[in-house]
């Protein structure tokens, strides 16, 4: 009963998480997309240019001010006003080419073409610029300072409180924390998720940082190379992701001990060590972190990874939109109706958001799993930790496996 | 120390095998975007 109590907890506070993420992170990029298309400027009059372009929209685009583009959008000429076959430009139909080249431009021009794949017909994607410059300005930039940040904040961290130590005295004996399968499985995770990383990186950040050093032919080779591990290497991080869901699931529900725990920081900056079952506060939220931030890159991931056949923002954004929560938190509607590329767009901008998230977690998670912490790693190297480590860290687990030895002492066989 | 080594190799056997396999099934991009005729009318 309690534990189920504790699972809808979980699932209550991920979806939580999951919602204030979604709405806190898009709007920006909402509101970029409606200021192509959503009239707010006042009237310009365009009798000079006989209805076309005038100086005053350039002025305004140049300025990033919104542009109504609708003179534009809505000109793309009338079939059905085509002069008769037999007339002076009766072969042009009811549009001129400059009608047809809005019809391209604004994704209203009758298309057929002998590509077969999904969306070969759209030959020019309005409003794919605001995205291009979020993903190598904004997005590179501050995700660039999030992580370069964290290792920051890490070594400053070791820098002030230096290694945590086994305090007590060592007592020689080791007991087992995680079974080989176990190990298997994190190494899966984090060998794939590094590799992940790295590759994303160099896709994200290359053509700035690569290509001045290396030239574009080598950096043709590097970002080859590196699509092919970040696509196919995909597959063992979502395999790990669920083999750690499984196993470890039931150690992570949260509980009272938790409180107490975060309560006295850890004791992390002194105050002893506040007693902790198999996991503490703080390795929970690792793993409800990398449990949802990695699912949710894993799905975006798979989006991008099969253009167009799996297309998911519309969707989400209206079951947002139904909630309420983005006009509520001043957003205003997000976008319902979306090109296909657009959809890839904010799929990219999602996945690569959440991967930094999730990112500067892990670092954190390294340093205290290596350097950051005496007698940690052995859990993971060889599964087996020094008894003392344990008694300090996760003193309340410490006494269950105790309990358990001596109930089933080795060797003995279990009551009938 | 050996199930991290076993963990890493398994990346390196999944990874191959993805690749292969999505090939096998016609998922690369390339025939994605192909069109299995030459010429095609009427569509
Ligand atoms: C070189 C890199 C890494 C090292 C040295 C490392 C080390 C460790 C260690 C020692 C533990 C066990 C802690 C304990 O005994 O309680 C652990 C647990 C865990 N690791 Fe890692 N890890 C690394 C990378 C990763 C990555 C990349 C991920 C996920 C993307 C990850 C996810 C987890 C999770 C979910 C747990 C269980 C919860 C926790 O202990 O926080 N690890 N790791």
């Amino acid at each position: 009963m309690r534990d189920i109590r504790h699972y809808i907890l979980g699932c209550i506070m991920a979806a939580l998480a999951v919602l204030v993420l979604a709405s806190w992170l898009t709007p920006g990029m909402a509101n970029a997309q409606e200021a192509g298309s959503v009239a707010t400027e006042t009237e310009i009059d365009r009798s000079a240019t006989g209805g076309a372009t005038t100086l005053e929209d350039i002025m305004r685009r140049q300025q990033g001010l919104p542009v109504d583009n609708s003179f534009r959008a809505e000109n793309i000429g009338d079939p059905s006003a085509a002069a008769g076959i037999t007339d002076q430009l009766g072969t042009l139909g009811g549009a001129s080419d400059p009608d047809l080249w809005r019809g391209m431009r604004f994704n209203a021009a009758d298309v057929t073409t002998q590509a077969r794949g999904p969306a070969a017909d759209v030959l020019i994607q309005d409003r794919g610029m605001w995205w291009l410059l979020f993903r190598e300005g904004p997005l590179l930039t501050y995700g660039g300072y999030l992580l370069l940040g964290t290792i920051g904040a890490l070594v400053l961290f070791f820098l002030l409180r230096g290694r945590v130590k086994i305090d007590g005295e060592k007592t020689g004996r080791r007991i087992e924390r995680f079974k080989n399968f176990e190990r298997f499985g994190h190494w899966l995770l984090a060998g794939s998720f590094i590799l992940l990383g790295i590759t994303g990186l160099v896709s994200l950040m290359g053509r700035k940082f690569l290509i001045p050093t290396n030239g574009h032919e080598s950096y043709a080779l590097i970002a080859g190379a590196s699509k092919w591990i970040h696509n196919n290497v995909s597959w063992a991080f979502m395999l790990a992701l669920v083999m750690v869901f499984v196993m470890w699931v039931v150690h992570n529900f949260p509980d009272k001990t938790d409180l107490k725990w975060l309560a006295k920081g850890g004791g992390l900056f002194g105050g002893g060590h506040p007693p902790a079952k198999k996991f503490n506060a703080g390795q929970k939220l690792i793993f409800w972190s990398v449990i949802i931030l990695g699912g949710s890159i894993s799905v975006s991931g798979l989006s991008l990874l099969f253009p167009f056949e799996l297309p998911m923002f519309a969707k989400t954004f209206a079951i947002l939109n139904t909630t309420g929560l983005p006009e509520m938190l001043g957003f205003g509607i997000l976008p319902e109706a979306m090109t296909p590329h657009e959809e890839m767009q904010y799929a990219q901008l999602w996945h690569a958001i959440v991967s930094f998230v999730l990112m500067a977690i892990i670092l954190a998670h390294i340093y205290i799993g290596s350097v950051g912490m005496e007698g940690a790693y052995d859990a993971m190297g060889t599964g087996m930790v020094e008894e003392q480590w344990a008694k300090e860290h996760h003193s309340l687990w410490v006494e269950e496996v105790k309990k358990q030895e001596n109930k089933a002492p080795s060797g003995a066989t279990p009551a009938e | 120390m050996k199930a991290m080594l076993i963990g890493f190799v398994a990346i390196a056997v999944i990874a191959v095998g993805a690749d292969y396999t999505l090939h096998q099934m016609g998922w690369s991009a390339a025939e994605q975007g192909a069109s299995p005729s030459n010429v095609r009318l009427g569509d």
